[in-house]
């Protein structure tokens, strides 16, 4: 496993230039624009206030984009660079020709994707606190819970895309329909409950949510309600668990036919 | 005696050995219970065109393809307990090439020594000796991107014998590539031969095969129509010769008329091949007997005609 792990740090050390740009510069442009734009907007405002517990509006942002640029690059890693090792590159059968077992390919895959989330989250916590958005040391648990939310999600993902047979075009529906809805509608920008109430349901079965409940109140040293996060890291865990299970059986009956 | 003495010792030095090999996908069965024994240090073959159920069975043999039925021995072990140690004393160069086209040649060659689980020093000193094999000493910091279809095919070979492996499995190796990349490859693979490591080729070409196996089955249908050593096979399913005629569509005369003069007969859409012990004097027959072809042809037997009198069928490429 961690030698399909140095496999994908090899092509990193040759490729980390262009993958290094998209994964800082994106969160960072999300940065700008919610947390300095609209946080300049609703600043002093006692609605914001009243949402935010009164804290500054990116101080309460920042963990939830923590959480969120995880997401969204677990969702990418684990779609088309999936593919490609069963269809265009095919790298995983030259993986599992030799004594490598497809669940462990699988595995490797997913801790690879882990690490690289944990390492771009580390640089994404400086540029946040170059903004004046880290509030304390809690931010390093919310770093720690945006990626066992992004693990939940790219062993999800990795499962489906390991089903996926066409050029990709399941992954434009994907993105449109599960990760876009999944990042407005998840509590990053507003709390979930000033959506309409039939909306908020819908937020119970987001693993972003989850994961930006936990990260928010681990950031603000604010764990209110003990039950509400064992709850949230139950349904993390159960997920990744899941996730991790359909994702090793589907690359062996896909590896091994 | 000889003979008994000597299938004793086959079985005990087989390397590869099927009995009654079945493979199903679905409705579909691939491969209807094929019976295969390699012997250590052999080339062996199988031959037939596309969709005979060739790949099905090489894979099978990688152990990355569980078996529907039938018994199956790779290096004296069964590949559904022992698949990964298996897998680890063997070589293989898929059908399509699996490179990492973003690495270079020679990155490749290490990172897949890697995954055999050995040491960085000992493939760092690999990639450099497999790379003089295979002729990219040049490139070898190179991405693979670029590379020739014959590049990049020398690289799978060298790629797959990082693990020193007992046993090459080789599916399709020439196919796509230009006549002289392939006599460059043939020449390696005759190299690994003398070397002692035994090789196991899919083809559907009748030259690589005669040009590179000890011993070879011909499959059709998923099932094994004939098997034996390339020289062997001609002897027994063709004659020493043949005489190719070709005529204007206008004057073409039936087969049957030509049948007396040639051992057998086989009507192509474009041609009438005369099969005989002397192509010369049937040709001379042919003129006696008062038909004028276009063209005339002498040649030998090949494994091209084997294939056409066991399925009726010429070979597609």
């Amino acid at each position: 496993m961690l030698l399909v792990v140095e496999h994908f740090w090899t092509w990193y050390r040759r490729n980390w230039r262009a993958t290094a740009v998209s994964s800082v510069l994106q969160p960072l442009l999300f940065l700008l624009a919610f947390g300095v734009g609209f946080g300049s907007l609703v600043a002093g405002t006692g609605s914001a206030a009243a949402a935010t517990g009164g804290v500054d509006y990116i101080v309460w942002l920042a963990p939830a984009l923590l959480a969120v640029s995880t997401v969204q690059s677990a969702a990418f890693e684990s779609t088309y660079p999936v593919l490609s090792g069963f269809k265009w590159q095919r790298t995983y059968f030259a993986m599992t020709a030799g004594p490598i077992s497809p669940a462990q390919v699988a595995l490797g895959h997913l801790l690879w994707v882990a690490c690289k989330m944990a390492g771009a989250g580390a640089i994404y916590i400086g540029v946040i606190a170059v903004f004046g958005g880290v509030a304390g040391p809690g931010i390093v648990v919310s770093l720690l819970v945006a990626v066992l939310t992004g693990a939940a999600v790219a062993a999800m993902v990795t499962a489906f895309s390991a089903t996926v047979e066409n050029e990709g075009a399941a992954f434009n529906a994907l993105f449109r329909f599960v990760v876009i809805p999944m990042t407005l509608f998840s509590g990053t920008f507003f709390p979930v409950d000033r959506l309409p109430g039939w909306v908020q349901p819908v937020a119970l079965i987001s693993p972003l949510w989850h994961g930006t409940e936990l990260a928010r109140s681990a950031a603000l040293g604010a764990v209110s309600q003990p039950l509400a996060a064992l709850g949230h890291l139950a349904y993390l865990s159960a997920l990744l668990v899941l996730g991790v299970a359909l994702a090793t059986r589907l690359f062996a009956r896909r590896l091994a036919q | 005696m000889s003979g008994l003495a000597a299938s004793v010792l086959f079985v005990a030095d087989g390397l590869v050995q099927a009995r009654g090999l079945r493979k199903r996908f679905g409705d579909f069965e691939a491969v209807r219970g094929v019976d295969v024994d390699v012997a250590r240090g052999e080339v062996f073959g199988f031959l037939g065109p596309n969709g005979a159920g060739k790949s099905s069975t090489m894979r099978m043999i990688a152990c990355v393809s569980p078996r529907s039925e039938g018994a199956l021995q790779v290096l004296g072990m069964d590949p559904d307990v022992d698949g990964p140690r298996i897998r680890a004393r063997i070589g293989v160069v898929p059908q399509l090439d699996n490179l990492d086209t973003e690495l270079t040649v020679r990155q490749n060659l290490q990172i897949y020594g890697r995954y055999f689980g050995l040491s960085r020093a000992h493939v760092r000193a690999k990639a450099t000796e497999l790379l003089e094999f295979a002729q990219l000493t040049e490139r070898a910091d190179d991405p693979v991107e670029p590379l020739s279809g014959g590049m990049k095919r020398r690289l799978t070979i060298a790629r797959a014998l990082v693990n020193e492996p007992e046993l090459l499995l080789l599916d399709e190796p020439t196919t796509g590539l230009d006549p002289q990349a392939r006599h460059l490859l043939w020449e390696r693979l005759y190299r690994l031969k003398r070397e002692g490591v035994t090789q196991i080729i899919t083809t559907h070409y009748m030259d690589e095969a005669e040009q590179l196996c000890d011993r070879l089955v011909v499959m059709d249908g998923g099932v094994i129509v004939a098997e034996g050593s390339p020289a062997e096979l001609i002897e027994r399913y063709s004659t020493r010769e043949v005489l190719e005629l070709r005529f204007d569509p206008a004057l073409r005369p039936a087969p049957d008329a030509l049948a007396r003069l040639a051992e057998r007969v086989e009507e192509l859409p474009d041609r009438l091949l005369l099969y005989t012990a002397d192509g010369e004097h049937t040709h001379a027959e042919v003129a006696r007997a008062g038909f004028v072809p276009l063209s005339a042809l002498v040649r030998r037997s090949s494994l091209e005609d084997v294939f056409l009198r066991l399925t009726g069928r010429t070979l597609v490429d």
